[in-house]
């Protein structure tokens, strides 16, 4: 079932193209003009952000060029570079563990099963940057239900695709290969919960994710695993891979929390990519601002200890 | 041979050229910065880019001793602009990361206090002033033999530099282990030298 879940975000907030450009090349002379004019800037952007504005979709350059895809390299734009290498068609998803159908799920079969919506998200990374993203896509929880969940699954857990001959960033033990992740059921069939095929309305790129992705905006960046492979519903709480490589400092949860200070950085505050130079930081909101919606998840949880 | 051929090119090229040189990336990065060269998100690019350089320039400046002695290549009189450059470099991402990167006053005191990456390279920083300011010919003669025990403080520097920037990186990465490798190992090869001046010693 499609369209459950209501957007604040309208497609008004997708900057046009020519607009957008006319913005980016503004900026670029702004940048170049006084110190004081561009400190002017700063204090108005500020307060529009203060406020609640400013809330526009990145551009497709920003949100194609800085990626984290540790597969293609901890470089900003390795995953721009190399991803290219990446073989996506065909493509299977297998769905197992405790469910009623599992099976190798071709995407092609996916996509003519789903509807595929738009949805404007807010994106924080764990590293204290965020960004605003059109993604198109479907409910995760349609694609579960399509496997049939059984009633004993309690979590899932997915898997990218590890191709070490594509991925020049799996040569190096930077996480343990391949990544996973995992949810709860709930978070999973939460409807702001969505399997991303699309961005601004064209295929997702392959360093963003391809052929589909999981997007939970109320998490941080990494929970939002990228090019999945395996789905897998479980009883118990799966492994995750920054959890693996650091349990002080990534939880299972991992749900935005300005609150929460990751041990080696503040998270009370974020910068939207693509801001230039003099980008101010912005306020970071409960569960990325989508609390309305989820907070009730986690009902009588000390956030600070399930972080 | 290509020692001699190295020291005859450094005779002929002044310390200020070096200057000059080390300098130029500071104003070409704040351009691309400023005119999208450095991607989306240019704030976090110059911070790190700025401080890479900054190590570099400290590896460089820690060579030149092994190189003297082990390949008889001679840049000392080079060392006192790569030194001053990496401070100049130090001192410029210190203030991209407080005004460009963390804008708010109590938040860059509470970081300096709270994160340990921070407080690591701030002492590394703070450090760094009292070899700056005596990097000159009048500091040398007033202070004379112990001149070379205050530099000495470069040492540790390098590796509280590099250990920042191995504190600061997420998972396990080749690039900050790489700088920490190559300052231990210029380091390495000075403590050699000491059982091997005592070997000498005795013998004489």
């Amino acid at each position: 079932m499609a369209y459950r879940w209501k957007n604040d975000l309208s497609a008004r907030d997708v900057t046009p193209e020519p607009v957008f450009l006319n913005r980016r090349q503004w900026m670029a002379g702004m940048a170049g003009m006084a110190g004081g004019v561009a400190l002017a800037g700063i204090g108005g952007r500020a307060r529009a952000a203060g406020e609640g504005e400013g809330l526009e979709p990145n551009s497709w350059e920003d949100i194609t060029t800085y990626n984290n895809y540790y597969e293609f390299g901890t470089g900003k734009d390795d995953p721009h570079k190399y991803a290219d290498r990446l073989s996506i068609a065909p493509w299977s998803v297998q769905i197992d563990g405790l469910v009623d159908r599992p099976g190798a799920y071709d995407f092609d079969d996916i996509m003519a099963r789903m509807t595929i919506e738009e949805r404007i998200y807010r994106f924080r990374c764990v590293e204290a940057w965020s960004m605003v993203i059109p993604w198109n896509g479907f409910e995760l929880g349609d694609l579960l239900d399509m496997a049939g969940v059984q009633p004993g699954a309690k979590y899932v857990a997915f898997e990218t695709v590890l191709d070490k001959e594509a991925m020049p960033g799996t040569r190096y033990p930077v996480l343990d290969w391949p990544y996973v992740e995992g949810l709860r059921l709930d978070e999973a069939m939460h409807p702001l919960t969505i399997m991303a095929t699309g961005i601004y309305g064209r295929d997702i790129p392959k360093q963003n994710g391809a052929p589909l992705r999981l997007v939970v905006p109320w998490k941080y960046g990494f929970k939002s695993i990228k090019s999945v492979v395996r789905i897998t519903l479980t009883d118990s709480e799966p492994p995750t891979s920054w959890n693996k490589a650091n349990p002080r400092e990534y939880g299972f949860y991992s749900n935005v929390n300005p609150e929460v200070d990751h041990p080696r950085w503040s998270q009370a505050t974020e910068r939207r990519v693509g801001g230039g130079i003099f980008s101010p930081r912005i306020g970071t909101l409960m569960f990325n601002g989508y609390g309305e919606d989820v907070a009730g998840l986690y009902d009588g949880m000390d956030l600070t200890r399930f972080f | 041979m290509i020692a001699a051929r190295i020291n005859a090119l450094a005779r002929r090229v002044p310390a200020a050229a070096l200057y000059i040189l080390c300098a130029l990336p500071v104003p070409v990065l704040f351009y691309m910065g400023a005119t999208g060269g450095l991607g989306p998100e240019p704030i976090k690019a110059l911070e790190q880019e700025l401080g890479k350089i900054a190590l570099q320039l400290l590896v460089a400046g820690l060579a030149i001793t092994p190189l003297r002695r082990i390949a008889g290549i001679n840049l000392l009189k080079f060392r006192r602009a790569l030194g001053l450059m990496a401070f100049f470099h130090v001192v410029v991402h210190l203030l991209v990361w407080a005004v460009l990167d963390v804008q708010i006053v109590a938040q860059i005191w509470a970081d300096i206090l709270k994160r340990p990456y921070v407080t690591v390279g701030m002492a590394a920083f703070v450090l760094m002033i009292p070899l700056a300011l005596t990097s000159n010919d009048r500091a040398l003669r007033w202070l004379g033999a112990r001149w070379r025990v205050l530099h000495r403080l470069t040492y540790g520097i390098a590796v509280l530099g590099a250990i920042h920037f191995l504190w600061l990186t997420k998972g396990f990465q080749i690039e900050p282990l790489a700088y920490l490798a190559a300052i231990l190992g210029l380091l390495a090869l000075r403590i050699r030298r000491l059982p091997m001046k005592k070997a000498l010693g005795q013998g004489s």
